[in-house]
Order: structure tokens, then sequence, then C-alpha cells
């Protein structure tokens, strides 16, 4: 199981994987807005969404859990 | 007026105390849980907290910043810039209860704020205007057939967008099928109207401001000019007064061009017309910013004048000097020094651990040493002005200033002007609003930055 974290602080503006849903590396998963601009977090890894930690409207800080993926 | 409400935060609303302390007249700030420590704070004659961080539930808080100011009997706001600046409706509420709006009435705010209407309005007052779509387009079919007229390449614009959101280039037919959409979209989530319209790409172009002020008595004058090329993300960086290579007649020409813009809304207080120039000196009305702008301290560095004295005058019923007793001298130029990291432009949120400016700048600042920089507003640190008795001076001041900043706990853009300022196409004053973009680009192809 490996976790997707966050970069850098900011409030989550939409989800774009769905838990279950498989990935590819690079492939944009969230949007975090951030002083007034949209970030697209990518997944560095590949693999199956186990579990999304975040909701739409929630602030996260540098290093939360915002995924974790399997295998 | 005795005492007025800031509706804003950090740096403007530190700029805006600063000329009422001078003036004698009170301050009541409003802020957010996060801003409780900036200096504004503390600074103002009394604050009061609005609200949690999100700008939604705080700065934004219309009704609640109204009862703020009755409760506290101010007699007029100040809306600085951003936030609740150009909205219209908020602009209304104010004059409802009897308060000084500080800025042009709700009726300009919104007639300018309509970008399609601003247009309609220029166009029929003899101002230039960039060739495009005269009505709102609201099909992706039309957007096709407006677009054959136009030509390519040509800008895909949100009708009540601004800041360079929801505005795309677009290169081809393709390109605006594939754009058409997700401009809509986003002009509907941002702006609440998902009305578009075509303007023509106008390559190599300059972006060239006029700020102008109107007061209640019929006189209107302009401030000079301000280039604001060097922009990243559509958004300026650097902007100078006077505009470098621009030909004395076309300065003239662009100066009676906003004054006809105005005139032709009766604005009043502080406002600023935006143009594109292209490389034959050609300029075109762009948009009319009916509030005060970041880069106002060029203006007053190089006139002499506080503008927000000069927003106050106008709200308190007073009257303007003439245009022939605005004079210039030297040149300023203003960096915005922003939290992010100077390659991605991606913001760099964090404490300021150490902040330390050098000699020979305005410093216009919303913080201090020790505060921390968050992620729920804009990454904007401060702005730095410089002035010279020319150019030349004024970049070698600039040069000398930046080798003597330390800033750190986040990262900025400071770097990158280090770089920048002294790099040929900045240099020479010969550059395009693709300046910074175009260099960031070839300085990593040659690992110079």
């Amino acid at each position: 199981m490996k976790e997707l974290k966050a970069s850098m602080a900011g409030t989550v503006l939409n989800v774009l994987a769905a838990e279950g849903q498989a990935i590819t590396p690079g492939q944009a998963v969230l949007t975090i807005e951030s002083m007034k601009m949209e970030i697209p977090v990518e997944a560095e890894f590949g693999g199956k969404v186990e579990k999304i930690h975040v909701e739409v409207g929630g602030f996260v800080n540098e290093g939360d859990v915002l995924m974790t993926v399997g295998e | 007026m005795k005492k007025i409400l800031i509706a804003n935060r950090g740096e403007i609303a530190r700029r805006i105390i600063r000329t009422c302390n001078r003036l004698g007249i009170e301050t009541v700030a409003i802020h957010s849980e996060a801003d409780g420590d900036l200096p504004y704070v503390s600074e103002a004659t009394e604050a009061v907290l609005i609200g949690p961080n999100p700008v939604v539930q705080s700065y934004l808080q219309k009704d609640k910043i109204i009862e703020v100011a009755k409760k506290h009997g101010v007699e007029g706001i100040h809306p600085g810039y951003g936030l609740l600046s150009e909205n219209a409706d908020f602009a209304r509420k104010v004059a409802e209860v009897g308060m000084v709006f500080i800025g042009p009435s709700s009726d300009i705010i919104e007639k300018m704020g309509d970008k399609i209407e601003s247009r309609k309005t220029m166009i029929q007052a003899g101002v230039p205007v960039v060739p495009g779509t005269e009505e709102g387009v609201t099909t992706l079919e039309k957007a096709l057939e407006e677009a054959q007229k136009i030509g390519y390449p040509l800008m895909l614009k949100a009708s009540a967008g601004g800041g360079g959101i929801g505005m795309v280039r677009c290169e081809s037919e393709q390109a605006l099928t594939q754009q058409f959409a997700s401009v809509k979209n986003r002009a509907k989530a941002y702006f609440g109207d998902d009305v578009v319209y075509l303007e023509k790409f106008i390559a190599d172009a300059r972006h060239i401001e006029v700020q102008i002020f109107g007061d209640h008595h019929g006189n209107l004058v302009h401030l000079y000019e301000r280039n604001c090329s060097v922009q990243r993300r559509n958004q300026k960086v650097i902007e100078e007064s006077p505009s470098p290579n621009l030909p004395q007649n076309v300065r003239e020409q662009l100066c009676e061009a906003a004054l006809l813009a105005g005139k032709a809304v009766n604005y009043t207080n502080a406002g600023t017309v935006e143009f594109i120039v292209d490389s034959n000196n050609e300029f075109y009305f762009l948009e009319m910013n009916t509030r005060l702008q970041v880069e106002h301290p060029v203006t007053e560095e190089v006139t002499g004048l506080d503008l927000v004295e000069w927003q106050l005058t106008v709200a308190d019923g007073g009257r303007l000097p003439a245009q022939d007793t605005i004079q210039t001298s030297g040149h300023a130029i203003e960096y915005r020094v922003y939290a992010e990291d100077p390659k991605t432009f991606f913001p760099s949120p964090g404490k300021l651990e150490k902040l330390q400016w050098g000699e020979g700048a305005r410093i216009e600042t919303g913080y201090e040493e020790g505060n921390q920089v968050t992620p729920f507003y804009d990454p904007m640190i401060s702005k730095v002005i410089i002035h010279g008795k020319d150019r030349e001076e004024a970049l070698s001041k600039s040069q000398n200033f930046f080798n003597h900043v330390t800033i750190s706990g986040v990262k900025t853009n400071i770097p990158l002007f280090k770089e920048f300022i002294v790099s040929e196409p900045f240099a020479s004053g010969d550059y395009a609003t693709a300046v910074l973009p175009e260099w960031i680009e070839k300085s990593k192809e040659e690992n110079t930055l």
C-alpha cells in the first residue's frame, strides 16, 4: 500500500479518481487550490485507489495523506 | 470623513491605514482568523474578526462587513483591490445604508465589469477596441462562425472575467472547439455567468494602462501610463512608468483615449484604462478597472502624489487639480514579490523566518518577520518600488537592492528578478507580454536559471 501525500497546504477543489479505480503514474487525481492557484496533483505511482482520505472543500496541510493506493 | 472601514487585508489595508493616519482619519480593519497577527490589524484604530479563513466566509461577507461598519460608526468603506473592490452589489449596499463607497458608483462598476457592455460603450465613445464579437456568444456553432470573420489566433474570454481567469488563446478551429465548453464552465463557476466572447489575438503586444481619476464636479484627469507587460499566467509581475520605447505622441494619444473612455461613463474616483499596444504602436482598449490597482505606487513615485488621499478627497466631495498641474519626474519600477517557486510559479506558503529588505526602495508589504504566509490568499508578500532619475538608474538601484534582500521560510521570485532585470529583453526596454515566459523557457534550455 502506498500513500499519495499533499505537497503543499490548500483546499481540495475536486477529486478526479474514485475508490476502486485503477490509476496510472502521472494521472491527475485531485486539484488543490493554494494561494488563488489551482494545482493538479498527479499520481506518483500506479495502482488501485483503496481509500480517499479527503473531501471536496476540505483543507489539507503539506504531508497529509490524500489517497492510499494498492497494487 | 473622520472614520472609515477597510474591507480588505494585508498590504493594501496597511497602505490605506498609512494615508488615513497622516490625514487624521480613524480606521477599522477586518481580519480572518489566519490574519490576526498581521501588522495591519494592530496598526488600524480598531480591528474586528470577521470570520474563518476562506474568503467566502470572511472578506467576501458583504452584509456582515456592512454591519460591522454600522456598529463602529464609520462614514465610508474603502474596498482596496481584489475581493469586493469591483463588486457592484457591495458598492450599492454600502450606498444604501448611507455610507460612502470609496470608489466609483455601482452603476459604473457594473457597466465596466461586463466586458461585452464595456466594449460597446467604448466603440460608441470612439475609443479603439480589439476586433471581436459585438454580442456575447453562447453556442459553439456561433463561436466558430464568428471566429471565421475574426481570424485565428484569437482569445476566448469570459464576459464577466478578469485577472487572467476565464481567458484562453485559441490557435485554430480545433482549439476553439476543444476549449469552448471549458471556458464557459469556468466562467460560470468563477463569475456566475457563462457568457463568453471572442477577440482577435494581437501578437507582440504590450500591456499599457492609463491611470485616470474623476471627481463629482465633472473633472476628469489622467496620471499618465504604466507598462505592465511583464506577466506570468496572465498576471502582472513587474510594472514601470514611463513605458519604455513608447513614442511621446503615442503616449499622449493613449492618455487622451483613456480620458475619452472615462468621460463616456462619467467616471468618478480612481480607475485604470487598460490597452494593448501592438508593434506598430496601434492601440486598443482592453478593459477598465474600476478601483485602485496593485501597481498604483509606480504612478505615485513618478507624480509625487498620494492616490489613496485622492480617493478619500474625491469620495468626500473634493475637487481634483487641473490636468496641467500633474507632472512626472524620473522612472519607477514595481516588482511584485510572490511566495512562489521562481521556476514553476507554484505557491510556497510558510513562515517568514527572515524578512530583511535592503536600502533604496519603497516597500509595501502586509507582513513582518515571523508572520505566516498562509495558503488562503494571494501569494504576494510585498511590492518593491524603485525610483530613479531615469530607467538606467532605476535598474541599477534594483540590482543593488535585490542583492541585499534576505527572505527565508518561503520560496520567492527574487532569484528570478535578479537574473531577469539584467537580461537583454528587459534591460533594453523593448519587450512585449510574452517576454517573461519566453525568457524563462530560454533560460531553462541554457541552464542559466
